[in-house]
């Protein structure tokens, strides 16, 4: 491993390398507060990143905030400049031409996820947001969990609760900054004063917003991986590395692949880790094999995983190959027949793998 | 617990702002520890809590201080701020880690606030090394975190801490500039950034699948339920790490008890011991084994020593007995250690373990800069 990592750049210098083009380009930040629950505090702790950046001598305005705000918030505001939402057909709407002529150099957004009425500039806050950022004003926003549309179907099935205006997962994603609030459950719900109902309600809402917090914390962890890895990925470093279990399940005709697959899809979402099922493309497969694959293709696909093919003549150096590409932690293969004297003198692709594979762990299952 | 990925994301201070919220809620909050680094945020928190004097303890020349856990229990809060739960404490103390202490106080009945960095993990040992090529060396073990009721993230972006690190607000500026070459390089910042938050999810995750399993205990009792299919019963994971002297048997059995965490599965180690060996009189070797057996039982892992000539044979009976679903063996780099110890072991244990998943675990190598 040391041969071949010798040669990488100093990821940090990357990462430095690439936010100073990133700044330059755009001039301006995103960067977001993302909660589990109303209550955990993001607004607060928006606000009070606005309040320090101030007293550090930016220039920040407050374009966005909640219709209601608890007192601790209030004081907060009063030490800050706010430039009030405009209310079209009783939908609070940011000024935009009025933050832009005023041009500060940080804008805080207090609540991302709304949908403006017909006739606005952009049809969603968020979308307005871009267009401060194309300005050149750095904005500071917060959002709640149940308003990213990839996990709002998720959420509400634990709430029951529907709602219509949503952000993209890719806005985060883009984001430079994102930060997770997080809070104790028990903490929220006094916060969110629903104090007065009754003990089963608060353990079922406890629960619920456990389930929530997981579902955010990975998200946050998703965000993160994956900004870690595009600055990895755009300057050449060859094995990827973090913190992430990956879990790359080998699939041939022969093994018993449908268990395989189920036990990394088990063990992907325990570890809450990525995915991927490989098989070696092999001309001169028979029918029968054929429908096995595909048959179990389908079920990986179902379990969530990427699929991938493997081009070459020895499956040992192509799975190795991409296992290193994808920082894959975790190699499950199934045990190969001893088909003779050969095997036995030679070893087996699993005992192949098994000696190359470096830092990776190789799970080998039973036919 | 408040968990952070490193000193500066600001555990100490949201876990005052609890400890603040539920003085305000009427609770009785005693601070037994607090390291406020000379923050000043920090120290304005502190202020309005009531302080238990630390326990001053000399050690060689010095006095050092110490969390006071005899004075905590007469005082008996309803609860109690301990800082920095994986501090090591000063020799001649009466327990050697404060997470130790704070058992002491939540037996006694006393909730504990307290914080940790998601490093101080024993089961993150060899990744943290990986990654940030620092081998943490006050370790937690996993279960102690298991046990808590709660664990919060505190979470700030890297560039963040970088920018109070570089306006000295996190360490004095010597201190700081040194921080931000070594362990506080933004990738290792990254990483550790992420395994906390995964690290966290983990916890949240077990403590809902613990409530799920008491819920189906609950269920099972009421006449006419379901009881739970022998399928289900059948699914429980059962992992077992076969331990030998080498170095490495130590990394295995922090992988072997994070998976058997994760999958939530039963987890012993075993050793193989030929008859000779157990004839013979005590050799470093022997030594280093003790070592690794007290290790993985502090880590809450049942250990077992088997006597066998045919150290493969012994451990897959063993495993097929006990219903072992998962075996877990090192492969050591080929470094001159004994050849039992090496290829021809693995492979015939990967040979006759045909009915269940063995796991072969890589020595994890720390590549140039990772």
């Amino acid at each position: 491993m040391a041969k071949l990592t010798e040669q990488r750049p100093d990821p940090n210098q990357l990462l430095r390398q690439v936010q100073a083009e990133e700044q330059e380009q755009r001039g301006s930040k995103l960067k977001i507060f993302l909660g589990y629950s109303e209550g955990v505090g993001k607004s607060f702790r928006m606000l009070d990143e606005g309040r320090r950046r101030r007293e550090r001598g930016e220039d920040v305005v407050v374009g966005a905030v909640q219709p209601k705000v608890p007192d601790e918030i209030n004081s907060l505001l009063q030490s800050l400049e706010v430039i009030s939402c405009k209310t079209i057909a009783g939908v609070p709407v940011m000024d935009l031409s009025s933050i832009v002529a005023r041009h500060p150099q940080v804008c805080l957004v207090d609540g991302l996820a709304y949908d403006n009425p017909p006739g606005s500039a952009h049809a969603t806050r968020w979308q307005d947001v871009q267009e401060l950022l194309a300005a050149g004003i750095s904005v500071i926003a917060s959002v709640n969990l149940q308003f990213i549309e990839e996990r709002r179907d998720q959420v509400e099935k634990i709430t029951g609760k529907h709602v219509t205006a949503t952000v993209p997962l890719s806005f985060l994603k883009a984001a430079d900054e994102i930060e997770l609030v997080d809070a104790p459950p028990e903490l929220c719900m006094v916060r969110a004063a629903q104090g007065t109902k009754p003990g089963s309600v608060l353990a079922t809402r406890q629960q619920h917003l456990s389930e929530l917090r997981e579902i955010a914390l990975v998200l946050a962890a998703d965000v993160v991986d994956h900004q870690l890895e595009a600055y990895m990925r755009s300057h050449g470093i060859e094995q990827l590395w973090g913190a992430q279990e990956r879990i790359l399940v080998y699939i041939t005709p022969q093994a018993s692949s449908s268990k395989m697959i189920e036990s990394g899809r088990r063990n992907a979402e325990r570890f809450h880790g990525e995915l991927f099922v490989a098989y070696l493309d092999q001309p001169g497969i028979t029918a029968k094999d054929q429908a096995a694959l595909h048959s179990n293709l389908s079920l990986a696909r179902a379990a969530g995983a990427q699929v991938v093919t493997l081009d070459g003549d020895d499956p040992v150096d192509a799975i190795l190959e991409f296992a290193k590409a994808r920082g894959v932690t975790q190699i499950f293969v199934g045990q190969t027949s001893d088909r003779g004297w050969r095997d036995r003198l030679f070893g087996t692709t699993v005992d192949d793998l098994v000696r190359v594979a470096q830092g990776m762990d190789v799970r080998i299952f039973p036919k | 617990m408040y968990l952070g990925y490193a000193a500066g994301v600001g555990k100490t201070y949201k876990m005052l702002e609890e400890a603040l919220e539920l003085k305000h809620q009427g609770m009785d909050v005693v601070v037994g520890y607090v390291e406020p680094h000379g923050r000043k945020d920090t120290i304005a928190k502190v202020v309005g809590l009531e302080l238990v004097p630390r326990r001053k303890v000399q050690y060689k020349t010095a006095t050092f201080e110490e969390l006071d856990t005899d004075a905590i229990l007469q005082r008996h809060p309803q609860v109690c701020i301990v800082d920095e739960f994986a501090h090591t404490n000063v020799p001649g103390s009466e327990r050697t880690k404060r997470w130790q202490d704070v058992q002491i106080l939540l037996d006694a009945g006393i909730d504990v606030l307290t914080t940790m960095n998601v490093q101080h993990l024993e089961g993150l040992n060899d990744q943290i090394w990986q990654i940030t090529g620092v081998r943490v060396r006050e370790t937690v073990p996993d279960w102690v975190v298991k046990d808590a009721d709660e664990v919060i993230m505190t979470d700030l972006t890297p560039r963040a801490l970088l920018n109070r690190l570089e306006r000295g607000v996190v360490y004095a500026p010597d201190k700081a500039r040194r921080a931000m070459e070594n362990f506080f390089q933004e990738s290792n910042l990254v990483a550790l950034r992420e395994m906390a938050l995964l690290q966290t999810a983990h916890e949240v995750e077990v403590r809902q699948s613990t409530q799920d399993e008491v819920e189906d205990v609950l269920r099972n009792l009421k006449p006419g339920a379901l009881a739970l299919t022998p399928q289900a019963a059948s699914q429980k994971e059962r992992i077992l790490i076969h331990v030998t002297p080498a170095p490495a048997s130590a990394a295995l059995i922090r992988r072997g008890r994070r998976v058997a965490d994760y999958l939530h599965a039963d987890c012993f180690a075993v050793y193989v011991e030929s008859e000779e060996d157990s004839k013979r009189a005590p050799t470093p070797e022997f030594e280093a084994l003790e070592k690794h057996l007290s290790f993985a039982r502090n880590l809450h892992i049942e250990t077992r020593v088997l006597q066998g000539k045919d150290a493969a044979k012994v451990l897959v009976d063993f495993a097929r007995q006990q219903g072992v679903t998962q075996i877990f063996v090192m492969r050591t780099h080929e470094n001159g250690w004994p050849h039992i110890f090496g290829r021809d072991l693995l492979r015939q244990i990967v040979h006759l373990a045909r009915d269940m998943q063995v796991t072969i675990v890589a020595e994890r190598g720390r590549s140039a800069k990772l």
